[in-house]
């Protein structure tokens, strides 16, 4: 078996620059009356599952907010299942969109409703631990950063995670597993740092 | 000896090609300073989580959304500026259009002032410009939309620094993997080479591949100038499999 190579070359990254809540989330940056913001709300009534938040701050090295990051978020239904916002050439949206997009604010906080994701397959053909991609983009970060969110709770599934696996730095691992704060409905913590002794894992998947 | 090639039997994508793009901290570009993750980013082959991605129905789509011309209007008055029609195809690494594709642009006004609380520079607001609006591409995975061409502006970085015309795009692909954000720059502006973001590309041959070429045949006469900017995502890797025909 033989793979060949790409004809084109991908398109260069660029920097999403200081306004980028202008073009993704332009509710949140005042610009009303055009759209909603994409990815603002990922449940419905019908969504199936437990009803979580998944709440952090995007900082820098130097322990600074980063108040102009776009932060976005993909993941499983409670079955495991990838649905999305809208089926191709349908008007019927489906239960749970998976997606989900938020600015971070003045102090870089950033929250999402969501439920808590089913395992999905990983490569090795056994489960992977329940986690969440995220993918974060701001003035200064020249290619989008990709992480992933992984859940305290599941201590057990986390430890035969593939991907957490592939970690060597075991410490670097809790960089990437966020604490459950009990509530009228359960939240997620985890700060994403940039850089520094705390730096987030991230991932050229 | 045949063989045949069985588009993504393999389902995964070209690993990047992170030489290609910018590298995380370019002293150049102060912003990146406190921003750029100091360590390696992990290498790994994506998983069905990366592998998957939203999908947007032309349907969520208002008339209006790829007019930046009149989607803000806030009296039916037009915005002022050179008139352009941008368009362009979405494609993968393997020159394969990309269909039913999400685009989301942003850009500064005719003057070269975003509408953002955080904006400082001096040159006029438009009460009918908001710079941003969005398309799906269509079968053919073309895109199009209709602007004013963005003015340069200067920015805090170096002592003296001005951003060319420039608008940025996002991009989603159908795979999370995919995802890309970048900035199209103007065919035969001479402040490109004196970019410092501009310049975070290493490849001179990459930074022309942000340049939108002007497009004479697309031009609406006595109305807009079109300019055209192709994208290139990420490609599925294709699986070459000798005199075997099962599976297509």
């Amino acid at each position: 078996m033989l793979h060949p190579t790409p004809i084109l070359k991908e398109t260069p990254s660029q920097t999403a620059g200081p306004y980028v809540h202008i073009g993704m989330t332009p509710n949140f940056a005042e610009l009303r009356g055009v759209y909603d913001d994409p990815g603002a709300t990922m449940l419905s009534e019908d969504t199936k599952g437990e009803r979580i938040a998944i709440v952090g701050r995007v900082i820098d090295g130097a322990g600074a907010p980063v108040a102009d990051a776009v932060i976005e978020i993909w993941q499983a239904d409670a079955q495991g299942s990838f649905a999305g916002p809208a089926a191709r050439h349908s008007n019927s949206a489906p239960s749970f969109t998976g997606w989900g997009r938020q600015a971070a604010d003045g102090d870089g906080v950033f929250s999402f409703q969501t439920i808590k994701p089913g395992a999905v397959e990983g490569p090795d053909g056994r489960p992977q631990a329940p986690h969440v991609s995220l993918w974060i983009v701001a003035r200064g970060i020249n290619i989008g950063l990709q992480t992933r969110l992984y859940f305290a709770d599941e201590a057990a599934a986390n430890e035969g995670d593939y991907v957490l696996n592939k970690i060597m730095d075991k410490r670097r691992r809790q960089t990437l597993i966020a604490r459950r704060e009990e509530g009228p409905v359960p939240r997620y913590v985890l700060d994403i740092h940039l850089q520094g002794e705390k730096e987030t894992v991230f991932f050229d998947f | 000896m045949s063989a045949i090639i069985l588009p993504g039997a393999d389902g995964s994508l070209y690993q990047r090609d992170m030489a290609w793009h910018p590298p995380a901290h370019t002293p150049g570009y102060k912003s990146t300073t406190f921003r750029a993750p100091r360590h390696s980013m992990l290498s790994l082959g994506p998983t069905k989580s990366e592998l998957s991605g939203p999908t947007f129905g032309h349907e969520t789509l208002g008339a209006l959304d790829n007019d930046l011309i009149r989607n803000f209007s806030q009296d039916g008055t037009e915005a002022i500026g050179q008139r352009l029609v941008v368009y362009g195809q979405v494609l993968d690494e393997n020159a394969r259009a990309v269909p039913n594709t999400l685009v989301e642009f942003w850009q500064a006004n005719a003057g070269g002032r975003y509408r953002h609380k955080k904006e400082g520079y001096l040159a006029a607001l438009d009460p009918n410009f908001g710079g941003f609006g969005r398309a799906i591409t269509d079968e053919n995975g073309f895109y199009s939309f209709r602007t004013v061409k963005p003015g340069a502006y200067p920015w805090p970085n170096g002592g003296n620094d001005w951003r060319p015309a420039h608008i940025h795009f996002s991009v989603f692909g159908h795979a999370f993997a995919q995802r890309l954000i970048t900035q199209m720059y103007f065919e035969g502006d001479p402040m490109i080479w004196q970019c410092p973001i501009v310049g975070t590309v290493p490849d001179k041959a990459g930074i022309e591949q942000l340049i939108a070429r002007l497009d004479r045949h697309n031009t609406t006469p006595m109305d807009a100038l079109a300019y055209r900017f192709d994208i290139v995502l990420r490609g599925r890797r294709s699986t070459m499999f000798e005199n075997r025909l099962e599976g297509n």
